[in-house]
C-alpha cells in the first residue's frame, strides 16, 4: 500500500532543516519504510485495548518533598550551554524581527 | 442581524505545592535565575518525570469543588511543539483522559449564571522567556534569555464550555473562579504574579440558534479589568469585521493593554500539529472511590455557601459578595467580630467601610491587619452604648490598627471617650446658658435652629466629647421644647 | 568457558593472587593492545581506572567488601550519563557534553565497587544494528574487524569480546545487546521492563528502553544484573516489587523444563543455514538434556517489526526533540529560534536518527496517527496475547538470536529495511516488556559466533537464566577471542 508523506511538512514539524535533496531522499525512504510497515493495517484489532505499556502499573509517585540533593548549581549547568547572558540562557528571539 | 458573541475562558491555575510537579526542584519561581532547577525541568538528557501525589490531590478538590466527575483512569500524554523555554519540547499534559471533566460554576451578580465546565487537567509550566531588544515586544526582540525556574511547576488548566455570552459575564467568572481557588487554598491565585492566567476563545455569529463562528484566542490578560476589556475590544472588532463582510481568521491574539487592542502574531495558525501521545515515561492513574471521598472530605466552605451563609446572618446580598470574596484576613475579622458579639450587618459595614479605608489610608495589605474579631466588637459595642462618637470611633479604630492597644484603652489614653455622664453635661449647659441668655431666651420662645448653636456650644465646652444626642436632649429639657 | 570471568576475577582478588589494579592494568594492556582496531570505546579513563582500583583494593584489605562486583573494571555504553565524564549517545549534537548527574545504574554500579573503565561506542542513540552509526566512527568486530560488532550496544559487546572489559551494560530497545552479543560471541541479556532504571539512560524508545548486562558468562550476566536491578524511585516505569535473585536457580539443569521452540521468530526469513542447523542442533541437546519440546505458534510476531518500527520512532521524535541546541549541545546559530533548532538539529543528527525522527513525526500527525500510531499499539496487544498464550504451555521460548552473523561494514548501510531485519527475532520481547538472553552456542562456517535466545515471562529471570546457563554448558563455547598475540584479528588486521 503506497503512503503518502508530505516530508516537507514533517520536516517542519520535527524542526529539520533538510535541503531539497535530502528531503527528497528521506522522502523515498520514509514512503518505502512506510508501505512496508503498513501492512499492520490489515490485521484485524477490532476491539483490541492499544497497549502504550508493558507493565500493568498504576500510580507512582513521589509525594510532594522538596529534594535539594537533585538541585543543580546554575554554574555547571549554564557551562554546557552553547549561548549564555548572565544568569540566564540565550536564544535567538521567537519571531525575525521585521 | 442579532449578533452574539459566544466566549469560552481557559483558565491556568498554579499549584502552590512545595515541589514541582514531576521533579523535587522547589515550586517556586521568584529565586534568582536558573537556581531550582534539575535534571528533569531542565529537559536533561536522560531525566524521567514522576508525579507529584500532591498535585493530583488538588486537582480533584478542584474537580470536586466544580462538580466535576473524576476519571477513573487518567492518563498523561505528551503534547509536541518546539518552544525555547520549554525545555523537553513537549510538554507533558492531558488529552482524551483528564482528571476531571463535565462540572459547572454558577457565578452569581448581575452578569451570573451556570459556566458548564468541560474538563479540568493537570500539566507543567513552561520556563519564562525575556525578550530583550526591539520595542520590548516578542516580535520585535533581539534575543530572548531564558529562566527556567519555574519549568515544570504544576499548572492545572480549567476549560468551560462556550458558555459565556459578553465581556462582563467573562469577568464574573473569572472572579468567581478564582475565589474558588483561592477558598481551596492550592493556589496563590494572584493574577499580577501569573499564578492564575485567563485566555478567551472569543467568537460572534449571526444569532443565537446559528452555528458557531470562528474562533479567535485572546491571550495576554493580566488583570479582570484588562480581561472585560480584551473580551470587549475582541467581540467589538469581529462584529465590525463581520458587518462589513470580512472573514474571522482562526488565529490567537495578544492584549495590548496599553493600546487598548488585541494584535494578531505572525506565526503561521493551522501549522500546529501537537501529535499527542500516551507519555511512556508515566503509567496511568488509578482513582478509587476511596481516594476521592478522602478529597471530597478536604473541601472547605465554598465562597457561593458563604455568601448564603451571610445572606441568612442578615447581611444584603451586596455586602455578602463583598465580604465572601474579601481576601481571608478579612473574612476571618468578620467572623470573629460576629462570633464575639457584634451585629453582622454593622459588622460588615465596617470591615468592608472603615477598615478598609484605614489600611488603606496607611498603606497596608490585609495580610498585615492588627486588628482582631474581638477588638472589632468591643469597638461597636462602645458605639452602641455611647461610649464614643461615631467619629471618635474612627480614630480609636485608627489607634488599635496602629497597635496602641485595646479601644477602650485607645480611646482613653486619646481622650475620645464621650461625656454621657447627664449630671456633667447639665453643669456644662448652664455654664453655656449663663454665657448666652439672649440666645435661651430665643431658644425658649420656640426658635428652635438654635438648638445646634446650643449643642455645639456644649460640645465646645467639652472638648468634643459630649455626648451631642444626650446634650441636644438635655437642651430641650432645660428649653421647655 | 575461558577463566575469564567477574566470578574467577572475584575469586583470585579474594584469594590474593591478583588485585583490582591488576585486572585494571590486564583491561588496559588489552585495549592497547587492540582498540586501535577494535574502536570499542569513546571515553577510556585510564587514569580514573587505575585510581578506583587502587581504592578498591585498600577497601578490601581494610575489609569493606562491597560484594561480586568488588574491584572489577565495568564499560558502559555511552547513552548512560555519567557525573563529570562526557556522554554523548554517539551523536555530533553531544560531542562535548558533560553531564552534571549519574544514571541510577552508575550509581549502582559504583556503590557495589564496580570500577568505570569508560564510555563504549554505539549507534547514534542507539538506533542501529550494527555500530556504523556512531558519529564517531564504527566499531569493529574482534572476531574479524571486516565485521560489524552488530548495535547499537556494539562497543560495549566488542570490549567484552576483546577482553577490554570485565563486563559491559547496553541497552536494548529492539535487539541492541542481544543481537551485538550474539555477533560477538558473548552473553547479553535484556531484563523484563521496569526491572531495571532507566534514569539517566538518554531514551531512545521509552516504553521499549531496557539496560542490561553483557558479559562472558550466564553467571556473570545474573550477577551484573541483580547489581543493577531493583526499584528506583526516579523511574516512574521501575518495577517496586521484590524481584527474585537472578542466580537462585542456577545448575538446577533442563529436567523437566519445558520448552517452546520458535525456529522462526518474529516471522524471520533467511535464516542463515550455519544458524539454522546450530538452533536445530541445540534444540535437540536440550531435548537429550531432559528438557520437554512444546511446540508453540506466536503468529501476530510477524507484525512485530512493523509494529516496532511505528512506535519505536514515535516514541523516539518526542525524546529527542529536547536536542534543540538551547540548553546543551551542538547548535547552529539562526535568525529566529526555530530557525537555530532546525539547522542545529539537522546538523547535529546523522541520516538514521534523522530518518527515525521524520518517520515518528509523521506516524503520530494528524490524519495518520491512528492508521499509523494507533493500530501499532493494538497490534502490540496482540502480541503480547500471543506470548501470554504461549507461556500458558511452556516455562520458556527458545529461537535464534540474529538470523545471521555478523555481516561485512557497509554491507546493510544503503538499505535500511535489511538492517531493520536484523532485529526480526529480539523484537517481540521488547515490545512485549519480557526478559530475554543470548547465549552463544557456536560459530559458523566463517568462524562467526552464533547466539541462542532464551525467552522468558515477565519478571521471570531466574528460569531464563537456568536454561541460559544450561545452553551455555551444553554449547561449551569458548568466548576467548581467537586472537594472536593481539595482532592475529581475523580479516581485518593489516
Amino acid at each position: 500500500m503506497p503512503v503518502d508523506i508530505d516530508i516537507a511538512h514533517v520536516a517542519r514539524l520535527a524542526r529539520l532543516r533538510l535541503s531539497r535533496d535530502e528531503l527528497a531522499l528521506y522522502g523515498k525512504q520514509c514512503r518505502e519504510l512506510l508501505t512496508h510497515v503498513a501492512r499492520i493495517q490489515g490485521v484485524d484489532t477490532e476491539g483490541v485495548e492499544p497497549t502504550s505499556h508493558p507493565l500493568p502499573m498504576t500510580n507512582r509517585f513521589r509525594e510532594d518533598q522538596v529534594t535539594p540533593d537533585t538541585v543543580l548549581d546554575r554554574d555547571e549547568v549554564l557551562d554546557q550551554a552553547p549561548s549564555v547572558s548572565g544568569e540566564f540562557f540565550r536564544v535567538p528571539p521567537a519571531l525575525e524581527s521585521s | 442581524m442579532n449578533r452574539e458573541a459566544v466566549i469560552g475562558l481557559e483558565t491556568h491555575v498554579e499549584l502552590s505545592t512545595r515541589s514541582k510537579m514531576f521533579c523535587g526542584c522547589p515550586a517556586r519561581f521568584d529565586a534568582s535565575p536558573n537556581t531550582n532547577v534539575c535534571p528533569v525541568c531542565l529537559g536533561l538528557p536522560g531525566a524521567l518525570p514522576v508525579p507529584n501525589r500532591e498535585a493530583i490531590n488538588r486537582i480533584m478538590l478542584i474537580g470536586l469543588a466544580l462538580d466535576c466527575s473524576i476519571t477513573p483512569r487518567p492518563i498523561f500524554h505528551r503534547k509536541n511543539y518546539f518552544y525555547a523555554d520549554l525545555p523537553k519540547n513537549y510538554q507533558i499534559s492531558q488529552f482524551d483522559l483528564p482528571v476531571c471533566v463535565n462540572g459547572y460554576l454558577d457565578v452569581g451578580g448581575d452578569h451570573g449564571g451556570r459556566v458548564r465546565i468541560e474538563r479540568v487537567h493537570q500539566e507543567e509550566d513552561t520556563g519564562k522567556s525575556t525578550h530583550v531588544g526591539g520595542d520590548g515586544r516578542i516580535t520585535a526582540a533581539d534575543f530572548s534569555l531564558l529562566d527556567f525556574n519555574r519549568s515544570g511547576v504544576p499548572l492545572v488548566e480549567i476549560v468551560t464550555r462556550p458558555d459565556i455570552r459578553s465581556a462582563a459575564q467573562a469577568r464574573a467568572y473569572a472572579q468567581e473562579l478564582r475565589l474558588l481557588v483561592e477558598a481551596l487554598g492550592v493556589s496563590d491565585a494572584r493574577l499580577e504574579e501569573g499564578s492564575i492566567r485567563f485566555d478567551a476563545n472569543v467568537s460572534v455569529r449571526s444569532g443565537p440558534e446559528a452555528p458557531l463562528g470562528t474562533k479567535v484566542e485572546v491571550k495576554n490578560m493580566n488583570s479582570f479589568r484588562s480581561l472585560e476589556r480584551a473580551v470587549a475590544y475582541e467581540i467589538h472588532r469581529q462584529t465590525a469585521r463581520l458587518a462589513t463582510g470580512e472573514r474571522i481568521i482562526m488565529e490567537t491574539r495578544h492584549w495590548d493593554e496599553e493600546v487598548g487592542v488585541t494584535r494578531g502574531g505572525r506565526v503561521k495558525e493551522g501549522s500546529s500539529d501537537y501529535r499527542y501521545f500516551p507519555d511512556p515515561d508515566l503509567v496511568p492513574l488509578e482513582i478509587d472511590q476511596a481516594w476521592t471521598e478522602e478529597i471530597a472530605a478536604r473541601l472547605p466552605e465554598l465562597p457561593a455557601q458563604r455568601r448564603s451563609r451571610y445572606e441568612g446572618l442578615g447581611v444584603d446580598p451586596a455586602q455578602a459578595a463583598s465580604l465572601a470574596g474579601a481576601g481571608a484576613p478579612l473574612r476571618k475579622l468578620f467572623e470573629e467580630a460576629i462570633e464575639a458579639g457584634a451585629a453582622p450587618v454593622q459588622a460588615g459595614n465596617w470591615v468592608t467601610g472603615e477598615v478598609v479605608a484605614t489600611l488603606r489610608r496607611t498603606g497596608q495589605g490585609a495580610g498585615d491587619i492588627s486588628l482582631t474579631g474581638k477588638q472589632l466588637a468591643e469597638l461597636l459595642s462602645m458605639i452602641g452604648r455611647s461610649a464614643v462618637s461615631a467619629s471618635a470611633a474612627r480614630e480609636v479604630l485608627a489607634g488599635v490598627m496602629s497597635g496602641e492597644g485595646d479601644p477602650e484603652k485607645v480611646a482613653a489614653s486619646r481622650d475620645l471617650l464621650q461625656i454621657s455622664d447627664t449630671s456633667v453635661l447639665e453643669t456644662a449647659l448652664a455654664n453655656v446658658i449663663d454665657a448666652h441668655p439672649t440666645e435661651f431666651a430665643r431658644l425658649r420662645n420656640g426658635e428652635k435652629k438654635l438648638i445646634g448653636f446650643f449643642v455645639g456650644r456644649v460640645m465646645r465646652e467639652t472638648r468634643g466629647k459630649a455626648d451631642p444626642k444626650l446634650a441636644s436632649r438635655l437642651i430641650r429639657d432645660r428649653a421647655g421644647l | 568457558m575461558g577463566s575469564f570471568s567477574i566470578i574467577a576475577a572475584g575469586r583470585e582478588l579474594r584469594e590474593g593472587t591478583t588485585t583490582s589494579v591488576r585486572l585494571a592494568e590486564q583491561v588496559l594492556e588489552r585495549s592497547a593492545m587492540v582498540e586501535a582496531q577494535v574502536h570499542a570505546y569513546l571515553t577510556l579513563d585510564s587514569d580514573g581506572l587505575i585510581k578506583a582500583a587502587h581504592e578498591a583494593d585498600q577497601a578490601l584489605a581494610a575489609g569493606d567488601d562491597r560484594g561480586p562486583l568488588h574491584g572489577i573494571p565495568i564499560a558502559l555504553k555511552d547513552n548512560m550519563v555519567t557525573r563529570g565524564m562526557e556522554t554523548t549517545a554517539g551523536s555530533r549534537l553531544l560531542a562535548g557534553y558533560i553531564p552534571p548527574y549519574d544514571a541510577t545504574v552508575v550509581t549502582r554500579l559504583r556503590r557495589s565497587g564496580a570500577l568505570i573503565v569508560g564510555k563504549t561506542n554505539l549507534d547514534e542513540f542507539a538506533m542501529g544494528s550494527s555500530t556504523e552509526n556512531s558519529a564517531f566512527g564504527p566499531t569493529r568486530n574482534p572476531w574479524n574487524t571486516d565485521r560489524v560488532p552488530g548495535g547499537s550496544s556494539g562497543g560495549s559487546a566488542a570490549a567484552v569480546a576483546a577482553r577490554m572489559a570485565f563486563g559491559a551494560l547496553g541497552s536494548d530497545t529492539g535487539g541492541s545487546i542481544r543481537q551485538p552479543a550474539s555477533l560477538c560471541g558473548v552473553v547479553g541479556c535484556k531484563p523484563t521492563y521496569g526491572a531495571v532504571s532507566r534514569y539517566g539512560l538518554i531514551a531512545f524508545a521509552s516504553s521499549l528502553d531496557q539496560i542490561g548486562p553483557l558479559t562472558h558468562t550466564v553467571e556473570d550476566a545474573a550477577l551484573l544484573l541483580d547489581a543493577i536491578s531493583g526499584h528506583d524511585p526516579l523511574d516512574a516505569t521501575s518495577y517496586p516489587g521484590q524481584m527474585a535473585p537472578s542466580r537462585s536457580r542456577l545448575g538446577r539443569g533442563l529436567d523437566g523444563v519445558r520448552v517452546g521452540v520458535v525456529p522462526d521468530m518474529g516471522g524471520a526469513e533467511g535464516v542463515a543455514p550455519d544458524v539454522e542447523a546450530s538452533f536445530t542442533g541445540m534444540v535437540a541437546a536440550m531435548e537429550q538434556a531432559g528438557a520437554e519440546l512444546v511446540e508453540v505458534s506466536l503468529p501476530t510476531t510477524s507484525e512485530g517489526l512493523s509494529s516496532y518500527y511505528l512506535i519505536a520512532p514515535a516514541e523516539c521524535s518526542a525524546n529527542l526533540a529536547r536536542f534543540d541546541g538551547v540548553r546543551y549541545g551542538y547548535r547552529v546559530d539562526g535568525a529566529t529560534t526555530e530557525e537555530m533548532m532546525s539547522a542545529s538539529r539537522a546538523e547535529g543528527f546523522g541520516p538514521e536518527v534523522t530518518r527515525r525522527v521524520l518517520l515518528g513525526t509523521f506516524a503520530l500527525s494528524a490524519g495518520y496517527h491512528e492508521a499509523f500510531y494507533g493500530q501499532a499499539q493494538k497490534v502490540r496487544t496482540l502480541i503480547r496475547q500471543d506470548f501470554a498464550r504461549a507461556y500458558r504451555r511452556c516455562d520458556v521460548l527458545v529461537s535464534p538470536t540474529s538470523p545471521t552473523t555478523a555481516f561485512l561494514l557497509g554491507d546493510r548501510t544503503s538499505d535500511p529495511l535489511s538492517m531493520y531485519v536484523s532485529d526480526v527475532c529480539t523484537i517481540p520481547s521488547n515490545l512485549a516488556g519480557h526478559p530475554s538472553i543470548s547465549v552463544p552456542v557456536g560459530t559458523d562456517r566463517n568462524d562467526l559466533p552464533i547466539g541462542f535466545q532464551v525467552m522468558a515471562p515477565a519478571l521471570r529471570e531466574p528460569i531464563m537464566f537456568q536454561v541460559a546457563e544450561a545452553v551455555e554448558t551444553l554449547a561449551g563455547f569458548d568466548t576467548t577471542v581467537p586472537f594472536d598475540s593481539g595482532v592475529g584479528l581475523r580479516g581485518g588486521v593489516r
